[in-house]
């Protein structure tokens, strides 16, 4: 589903991505970790078009087309979609508008008509209740005011109306309490599905508690350094990064 | 003097010279209104179109945009007419008491002049010929010599007198509707208003035109008593090719308020002056406005709020969104007279530049003569921000509709200060239009 060979990648001509070879099929979950500064956010700007990062090196397709040919609202037409580590707030722009302007845009860009507001006001209810989002939140302004918690699960709320194919997660858990944990947890877990595959990005072992990843990678200074089972994350967390460090570096 | 200025005249200015001249014996009004025609004319005439050298007009140069004097307006024929029924059709849902002046004539037909008790709608023609008309010709708030100001008291033939009993609250809205119709001309109008104490009313002004090289002149003067209150929305919508002067003069008393906001959607040029003075105790103003020009448009908002009262609040509030080679201006300044404290004025002008050519230029100004005030200014000019744009396209919204939300959600925020729902509308209507327009 996600290829990415040999991928370089820098900002203000200072390199990040370093040589990034994966391979993600459909159904699996892969988890990258690794130390601050390895380029794991930066994998998942560029994979998402953010304009500051220029590829110089390497291609990344998605189910076989360029995601480097599309900017960044094709690309999520495409099926993909990031959740963000900082979620943004815009104060002015209601939830509710957004969303529907973000369901209407890749409906359109898929030849698909607007979906009729009823019929969308049903759909993000039920989608709603499920993350414990209220109608209160969704009437307000993009994020504002929302606690860390209720802006990711915000997150988990538009990847599920938007259906995407490959959902990255930029340190989803970074900020949330074990029962935010959770709920987000819960809502990322009843997204997977065979067709629909993840690259959940994490400094820390925990949220593979909750999410349990088919692949675990190790990215270092730009590359992905190791690749192994669920079990490389215990000892990641028992180890610490300290050997990869210094790994990659050699 | 200056004796060096008016030495060579423009041909606007020639033109405006002789349109008066074969104008005047026409144009309606007693002895006296004569009188302060030819007064207001010659004030015009001894100062001529501003420079960008006189300091008012800096920013916006008059005697540039004006190259020449449109002939006024003759009556619309039935075609026009037609056309200003069209050109209405989004208010038609605002329930209000209607006075509609195509190209500046009053025309009956797209008029509503029903009032409830207490409130009185009639023509400024009248008025001019019935002994009122000085005083309607006077506001007494705009600065001596304004030159918008004393063409507009020379030339208008026809307008609106709106007064409301003391105590009496408008049951409908008074809108006043100006339609330009037809390829080029001058059309002046004025709406002279006065609640009495403790009244209260929403006053409307619209001005549409599709098409056409016209000169639109209009003035409101607003009175509000002791313990009154006026709302006022004005949208200006004129015709892309229109030079549009407008003013607003209100005469605040003690414990009154004052509600305004200016939509400025069209024109060529436009130029919104906004004059309020506090005269009495204890009194508020909201003064608001937004306004969108692309291409190489210009909008200048210039405002003085005058404090000559104890304990009287203000806020202004101007937001402008700018695209292509477009040009805003913005002119506030807050007095604070000997004795006005516990004043409280807060003064902010934002744009947002959409293009690397557009350009804002604010000056706010205090002037303080009192010791005990609070009182502040602000402004800021700036782009979209790319991060909130990058999180907005990352869910699959092209560029041009992400950009169009985040105007929507930077003018959102002085359009839903409108308290009258389908006026809201109206104005959130036209911004989107500006906004799809773009894409």
């Amino acid at each position: 589903m996600l290829s990415i060979k040999n991928l370089h990648a820098s900002i203000e001509d200072k390199p990040i991505l370093r040589g990034l070879d994966l391979e993600v099929k459909p159904g699996e979950v892969h988890a990258i970790m690794g130390p601050n500064g390895s380029g794991k956010s930066t994998l998942s700007y560029v994979l998402a078009g953010k304009d500051d990062y220029e590829v110089t090196e390497g291609s990344a397709t998605l189910d076989g087309q360029d995601l480097f040919a599309l900017a960044a609202d094709e690309r999520a037409a495409a099926g993909l979609f990031l959740a963000f580590q900082y979620p943004l707030e815009i104060p002015g722009v209601a939830t509710m508008t957004f969303l529907k302007a973000a369901v209407n845009a890749q409906r359109r860009a898929r030849g698909e008509g607007d979906l009729p507001t009823p019929q969308f006001m049903k759909l993000v209810r039920e989608k709603a209740d499920g993350l414990g989002i209220s109608t209160d939140m969704l009437k307000r302004g993009l994020n504002v005011g929302f606690s860390g918690g209720e802006k990711k699960r915000n997150e988990i709320l538009q990847m599920a109306l938007l259906e995407p194919k490959l959902c990255v997660l930029d340190e989803t858990d970074s900020g949330l309490d074990i029962d935010a944990l959770k709920v987000v947890s819960e809502g990322v877990n009843a997204l997977r599905a065979q067709n629909r595959a993840f690259v959940v990005i994490t400094h820390y072992q925990r949220l593979l508690d909750h999410i349990t990843p088919d692949v675990v990678h190790v990215m270092a200074k730009g590359r992905i350094v190791r690749t192994g089972g669920p079990e490389l994350a215990h000892e990641l967390e028992a180890r610490g990064y300290a050997d990869y460090v210094g790994e990659a570096a050699a | 003097m200056n004796a060096e200025v008016r030495s060579i005249r423009t041909a606007a200015e020639t033109a405006l010279s002789e349109i008066f001249a074969s104008a005047f014996a026409g144009l309606p009004g007693d002895s006296a209104v004569a009188e302060r025609r030819r007064t207001a004319f010659d004030a015009f005439k001894a100062a001529g179109l501003p420079s960008r050298r006189v300091e008012d007009w800096k920013y916006t140069d008059l005697r540039a945009l004006m190259r020449d004097a449109k002939p006024i307006a003759g009556a619309p024929d039935g075609v026009m007419i037609a056309a200003a029924r069209g050109a209405l059709a989004p208010y038609a849902a605002i329930d209000a008491t209607r006075v509609t002046f195509v190209n500046g004539r009053f025309v009956e037909e797209l008029s509503d002049l029903a009032t409830a008790e207490g409130v009185s709608v009639t023509l400024l023609k009248d008025a001019l010929v019935n002994g009122a008309g000085v005083e309607a010709l006077s506001d007494g708030v705009s600065p001596a010599g304004n030159v918008a100001v004393a063409l507009n008291a020379a030339f208008v033939a026809d307008g609106v007198v709106v007064s409301v009993a003391p105590g009496v609250t408008a049951s409908r809205p008074i809108h006043v509707a100006n339609v330009q119709a037809g390829s080029e001309h001058a059309a002046y109008g004025r709406v002279v208003a006065r609640v009495g104490e403790g009244g209260n009313v929403l006053l409307i002004e619209s001005h549409i035109g599709d098409a056409g090289a016209h000169q639109t002149n209009s003035v409101i003067m607003l009175d509000v008593a002791d313990g009154a209150r006026a709302e006022l929305v004005k949208i200006q919508d004129e015709s892309l090719d229109t030079l549009h002067l407008a003013t607003l003069a209100v005469r605040l008393g003690a414990k009154a308020e004052l509600k305004t906001f200016a939509l400025a959607a069209g024109a060529r040029a436009a130029r919104q002056q906004i004059y309020v003075s506090f005269t009495g105790d204890g009194s508020t103003a909201e003064i608001r406005g937004a306004g969108f020009a692309g291409a190489s448009r210009h909008l200048d908002t210039t405002l003085v709020v005058d404090h000559d009262a104890v304990g009287c609040s203000s806020r202004e509030h101007f937001k402008t969104a700018l695209d292509g080679e477009a040009r805003s201006v913005f002119q506030g300044k807050i007095v604070v007279k000997p004795g006005a404290q516990k004043t409280d004025g807060k003064m902010m002008a934002q744009a947002l530049l959409l293009s690397e050519g557009a350009e804002a230029d604010a000056k706010p100004e205090l002037e303080i003569f009192a010791d005990d005030v609070v009182c502040g200014h602000g402004a800021t000019v700036g782009a979209l921000d790319d991060e909130l744009l990058f999180y907005l396209k990352s869910r699959g919204i092209p560029q041009k509709e992400a950009e169009a939300l985040m105007v929507q959600a930077f003018v959102g925020e002085v359009i839903e200060t409108i308290e009258h729902e389908g006026l809201r509308e109206v104005v959130t209507d036209r911004a989107l239009a500006w906004l799809t327009a773009r894409t």
